[in-house]
């Protein structure tokens, strides 16, 4: 069991992958209340172009994808705030269109050796020490920026109109909300993937909403609930030789699946 | 009449090219409670959003306590019931407690402002149930306390008593005159239920995107301006309280 930790590569991923587990819920549960939960699948998608971007202009990758998804996501709200597309319509949109750049450039560039499934899928043994840097450094901002907006974000995400009615800038909010989902999806794209990052911010939510009573609640849940599926799918990857992404996302999945269940059980008087 | 801390002057509003409100005037003081009817569409609910600084007026200006509502930054001084606030559809869990905290954010002593206006609707034993599991008419004294709980001298309550039943409809309009009358608070409630409003209101406004009455609900019926509004005739029934 032990001898996972003594290979670099799974310590990196390990560290990783606990950044994730904590971000990715944490900022689905935002999402989900806001009825906002589709963006950090459209966002995914459009890091791969962001990844494809940066391999062909010689940068890191996670790089490319973190300055293309923010920009993504800017104009994302914008076109949902300015109503003239509607969100599911601009998220659609980005969701596609995110992904056929990243094949045509990719193609485009064949000569560059980029394992693009990778970045589809997930790949612990890719996370590289700058790579985990990068990741590291990107969920404290995560973290500190959850802290310290913790409370008018969570207004906002229950009821906007109220919320400004109240004097908060929803509209700033918003654009912290989103500029913080583009930032988780790019931390979570090493481990996890583009294909599958969506997943992971809202299974541990909808898992954690079966059995939690108030917010803060479904918030704790969530997180608990999201490390513990990158744990058990980064284990089960390793000495059953899965796909990192696809395995965690079935633990979550089965973690739903057991807080569905067990939510349901009457409860003896 | 004191000096209006709420004022309308000449406020028109539309949306694209369909005009809801035209030239509207209109003042509130300190202490009145009033009520706002009109038909569907009338531009009731467009009236609110104005005051609330959630719409900007295409025409005139919106004003209180002296300032443009669009600028003006001691909000908490609105408290804001929304419509159908009674028959809330939340994504996740949310617990009492948390939902009147929002309503305390920025407040100085908000866990205080929290506990006396969970108090005030008599809800304090409550505060850690969520949400969901209450009636439509307990769900409607949270917002109630949300809104108590920004420290308000306005409270503004748009239909409040859609979705809540009767029994639940007395208590509410109860407590709200209640406000008006300890607490000192200005009201100002839209409403379709011409019928109650009129015996609970001091003033009313009566909106059909003009303004067509604003004054005292005796008039409002001795002068047939229901007619008017509806064009149809109308029995009232006063309870004279």
């Amino acid at each position: 069991m032990i001898d996972i930790f003594t290979y670099s590569f799974m310590i990196r991923a390990l560290l990783a992958g606990v950044a994730i587990g904590i971000v990715a819920p944490l900022i689905g549960t935002f999402l989900v209340a806001k009825r906002y939960a589709l963006i950090a699948d459209s966002l995914a998608h459009v890091s791969l172009a962001g990844v494809a971007i940066g391999v062909v202009l010689g940068l890191n990758p996670l790089l490319g994808a973190l300055v293309v998804t923010i920009a993504a996501a800017f104009v994302i709200e914008k076109l949902r705030e300015g109503r003239r597309v509607t969100a599911e319509v601009a998220l659609a949109m980005f969701l596609s269109s995110g992904l056929a750049v990243a094949v045509v450039l990719i193609g485009l560039v064949h000569r560059v050796n980029v394992d693009l499934l990778s970045y589809l899928f997930g790949s612990i043994t890719t996370v590289t020490t700058s790579d985990l840097w990068i990741i590291l450094s990107l969920a404290v901002v995560i973290l500190a920026t959850i802290g310290v907006l913790y409370k008018q974000l969570a207004y906002t995400a229950f009821d906007e109109e109220q919320a400004r009615a109240g004097g908060l800038r929803t509209k700033l909010l918003n654009q912290v909300l989103i500029l913080l989902a583009a930032v988780t999806v790019v931390v979570s794209l090493r481990i996890v993937g583009g294909l599958l990052i969506g997943a992971l911010t809202v299974l541990p939510v909808a898992a954690a909403s079966q059995v939690a009573k108030s917010f803060r609640q479904t918030v704790v849940y969530a997180v608990g609930c999201g490390l513990a599926a990158v744990l058990i799918g980064l284990f089960t990857s390793y000495y059953l030789n899965l796909a990192a992404g696809g395995a965690i996302v079935l633990s979550a999945l089965l973690l739903f699946v057991i807080a569905f269940v067990t939510s349901r059980i009457p409860t003896q008087r | 009449m004191q000096q209006p801390i709420i004022q309308f002057q000449d406020v028109s509003f539309a949306y694209q090219r369909e005009a809801v409100l035209a030239r509207v005037n209109l003042a509130i003081a300190a202490g009145e409670y009033v009520g706002v009817i009109g038909p569907n569409g009338g531009g009731k609910t467009t009236l609110i959003k104005l005051l609330l600084g959630l719409l900007a007026p295409q025409q005139g200006r919106v004003l209180v306590w002296g300032e443009e509502v669009q600028t003006f930054r001691s909000r908490h001084k609105i408290g804001y019931v929304p419509q159908r606030a009674g028959s809330s559809d939340f994504r996740l869990p949310v617990t009492v407690g948390e939902i009147v905290g929002f309503g305390a954010l920025g407040v100085p002593a908000a866990e205080q402002s929290v506990a006396q206006a969970l108090a005030y609707v008599d809800m304090a034993h409550l505060a850690s149930r969520p949400l969901a599991e209450l009636s439509g008419g307990q769900q409607q004294k949270v917002f109630i306390a949300k809104a108590l709980a920004s420290q308000p001298e306005v409270l503004v309550l748009d239909e409040p008593t859609v979705g809540v039943d009767v029994r639940a409809q007395d208590e509410f309009y109860q407590l709200i005159a209640d406000l008006n009358k300890t607490k000192g608070l200005t009201i100002i409630m839209v409403s379709h239920d011409i019928d109650v409003v009129v015996n609970e209101v001091s003033k009313l406004v009566c909106i059909n995107e003009e303004l067509v009455y604003h004054g005292r609900p005796k008039d409002f019926i001795e002068k047939d301006y229901l007619a008017k509004l509806y064009g149809k005739t109308r029995r009232f029934i006063l309870h004279g309280h």
